[in-house]
């Protein structure tokens, strides 16, 4: 490289160093979010003696997803309390995730956390696990038959439940045409949660779905817009993830509509949006529940042999959220543990 | 008496080809964007006559604005083609600029500015490394890119992940500099009514910029050369090398450039975001007349395929059609597409 550009880019280097240096903001970023948790972010709770044992947490995570951010964040508490290793793997493809579990029992592990978003592709391979010896609890989703598949135990929201108590308040707050936004295709726990709204409105209202690609959030912005634009008579619309229904208030704004918009599960930002009033109400199954009690009933059963819920779904929600009782959560969202 | 022989008579003479007229009509068919102006328009009847929300402004406006999210990467993916190479990375570069601006701005807590300054940086690195590798070692341009593709999407989860402990970039609606750049990138305004975001703008007159090279500079001879037959460029004295090392970077920009729309017009980026995008741009390069062989095409043509795409992506919204057929339609009209492209052209070149 001829000396003049070499010395070129030197400059161009050292003139834009000190510009980087110098251009700190005085709001916002880093700083600000640790001054405001005051210190703590994560619920610690000690160190156990037990011998170290190793849990496989496979779930059907889309990489991008916060909403799996917080199971992660209770899985990893309830294995630092319990002298554990966590291996967490994930991924949306429901033959892939089967692949997955099967990495782990070949790694025999001590214990395997599982969601199961698709029972067909998914339970074999979990009834291989116990098979094979190793304790399988079940979360999230597949709440209607984790019993066959094996699991000792579930941890989690029965998504038709909570779709008709959503539903239910839905009515109470006189929606009469609810928009049900599903960010992925072939999942029973969303088609379950939206088909628990209709039951919950019942004859007051009517239920439309529509599929929106939720790792694109462009997609997303347009999809929702194009579906509330098309369709004047949308007065509610309820979102099945955070992120989703972050975008669905730009969405809403786009299409010039009225509707109020609702959100099942929650992240950081999407506690301030209730706080502010953009979302109305928040349904919380407690992922960082789920997450935290997956593991550690696992550590029960290895270190007592104990199992929790004696065959029966453990519930881990529907709570809601909404602007009465917002403030108490907004510490702990802010740590990304709510 | 002599018999007189008449000299046979010559045929009369056959019109040089080479210096024939051609009609208006046949050289206007023969442009590249030709077939896709009519599947443009094919199609846009099709939906205005089968959904009525179609119809009015504001669902023009939100189908312009899907068009331009990718349109603006597809212009200069097919100034790449043109030139001869493929980039599979340009879907998840943009997701890797919109983080590095989020995450570096995040964790330095500096004006937002200063992270769309590095994300830059950071964009123009990843094209100068894939253009310098294509070039250097011959390997074809899809296996290289197709390799970044696959490094670029594992960095985007990796660090995001490392760097924040979430699989999402972190709120930045805080920082300075954040409002500022927001109206720069991510503002929309209103005309007669309707609400039209500004990378529409955007998207236009970076179209209009990469005709003006493709026609009228001696850059855009060189592109067509570089992408015609390499090695004659090369003989003839064009920088092939620089050339294409060039185009890739010019990819990194755009990835660049719509990174930052993404980024101040969601706040969060999710670190999967972009996976898939890139056939999306390839397509609409296609549709618009790019060869894949390189060296003939057009931008505007790549703009109508980026308009046909947002058309149908979102016609089938407005028909209140099921979902599933989305995918369907968009493999059937890319063959459609370059069926119509392939006979509109034979034709008009036939048509001497």
């Amino acid at each position: 490289m001829p000396r003049s550009r070499r010395r070129a880019i030197g400059i161009a280097l050292f003139m834009i160093l000190p510009l980087v240096l110098a251009a700190c903001s005085a709001t916002g970023g880093k700083k600000a979010a640790q001054a405001a948790q005051g210190g703590g972010t994560s619920v610690a709770a000690g160190h156990a003696n037990t011998q170290r044992y190793t849990i496989a947490m496979i779930t059907h995570a889309a990489p991008g997803d916060t909403f799996w951010d917080i199971i992660r964040h209770g899985a990893l508490a309830a294995a630092a309390k319990d002298n554990i290793t966590l291996k967490y793997s994930s991924d949306p493809d429901p033959t892939k995730q089967a692949a997955l579990i099967q990495d782990a029992i070949n790694s025999k592990v001590n214990g395997i956390a599982v969601t199961d978003p698709n029972p067909a592709a998914i339970c074999p391979t979990i009834q291989k696990a116990v098979q094979a010896g190793i304790p399988v609890v079940m979360f999230n989703a597949g709440v209607n038959n984790w019993q066959q598949c094996g699991g000792m135990s579930y941890f989690g929201q029965d998504e038709s439940i909570a779709g008709l108590a959503a539903g239910k308040r839905l009515a109470q707050a006189g929606a009469k045409h609810v928009l049900c936004v599903l960010q992925a295709t072939g999942q029973v726990q969303l088609e379950a949660r939206c088909a628990g709204v209709a039951k919950g409105l019942g004859s007051e209202g009517t239920m439309t779905k529509v599929y929106v690609n939720g790792t694109d959030n462009s997609a997303m912005l347009s999809s929702m817009t194009a579906k509330l634009t098309q369709d004047k008579s949308i007065d509610a619309v309820i979102t099945l993830g955070a992120p989703v229904a972050l975008v669905a208030i730009q969405a809403i704004s786009s299409a010039n509509s009225t509707a109020k918009l609702y959100t099942f599960d929650t992240n950081a930002a999407l506690i301030a949006k209730i706080k502010s009033g953009a979302v109305q109400w928040a349904v919380d199954q407690q992922p960082y529940l789920q997450g935290y009690l997956s593991v550690d009933s696992l550590w029960l059963y290895l270190t007592n042999g104990n199992i929790i819920g004696g065959g029966v779904t453990v519930l881990t929600g529907p709570a809601f959220i909404d602007a009465s009782n917002v403030a108490k959560v907004s510490q702990y969202a802010l740590a990304g543990n709510r | 008496m002599a018999q007189t022989t008449e000299a046979p008579v010559a045929p009369p003479p056959r019109a040089d080809e080479r210096v024939g007229q051609k009609s208006t009509l046949a050289r206007l068919f023969a442009r590249p964007e030709a077939g896709a102006i009519a599947g443009a328009i094919v199609i846009y009847l099709f939906f205005f006559i089968i959904a009525p929300p179609f119809r009015n402004a504001s669902s023009f406006s939100t189908t312009l604005y899907v068009t331009s999210t990718y349109g603006l990467m597809a212009t200069p993916v097919a100034l790449l083609m043109i030139g001869g190479e493929f980039d599979l990375s340009a879907g998840v570069a943009v997701t890797s600029s919109a983080l590095c601006a989020s995450l570096f701005s995040y964790e330095f807590t500096t004006n937002a500015w200063v992270g769309v300054v590095v994300a830059l940086a950071l964009s123009l690195l990843i094209g100068f490394i894939n253009g310098w590798v294509v070039v250097k070692t011959g390997i074809p341009s899809f296996l290289v890119t197709l390799g970044m593709f696959f490094m670029l999407q594992g960095l985007n989860l990796a660090l995001t992940q490392t760097i924040t402990n979430q699989v999402a970039s972190p709120d930045i609606s805080t920082l300075q500099g954040f409002g500022s750049a927001q109206k720069v990138f991510a503002s929309s305004f209103t005309i007669g009514g309707v609400n039209v975001r500004i990378t529409v703008v955007y998207w236009i007159v970076w179209v209009i910029i990469a005709t003006w090279i493709l026609l009228r500079t001696r850059v855009g001879n060189w592109i067509f050369a570089v992408g015609g037959s390499a090695p004659s460029a090369r003989a003839v004295g064009v920088p092939v090398a620089k050339m294409k090392i060039g185009l890739f970077m010019a990819v990194g920009f755009m990835a660049w450039f719509t990174g930052m729309h993404t980024l101040f017009q969601f706040n969060t980026i999710q670190s999967g975001q972009g996976v898939g995008n890139e056939f999306v741009y390839i397509i609409a390069a296609v549709v618009g007349g790019c060869l894949l062989t390189g060296g003939y095409g057009s931008a505007v043509g790549a703009a109508i395929g980026a308009l046909i795409f947002g058309m149908v992506n979102q016609g089938i919204v407005y028909a209140g059609w099921n979902p599933y057929w989305f995918t369907f339609f968009v493999g059937a009209l890319l063959l459609g597409a370059i069926l119509l492209n392939t006979y509109i052209r034979r034709r008009a070149e036939a048509s001497v």
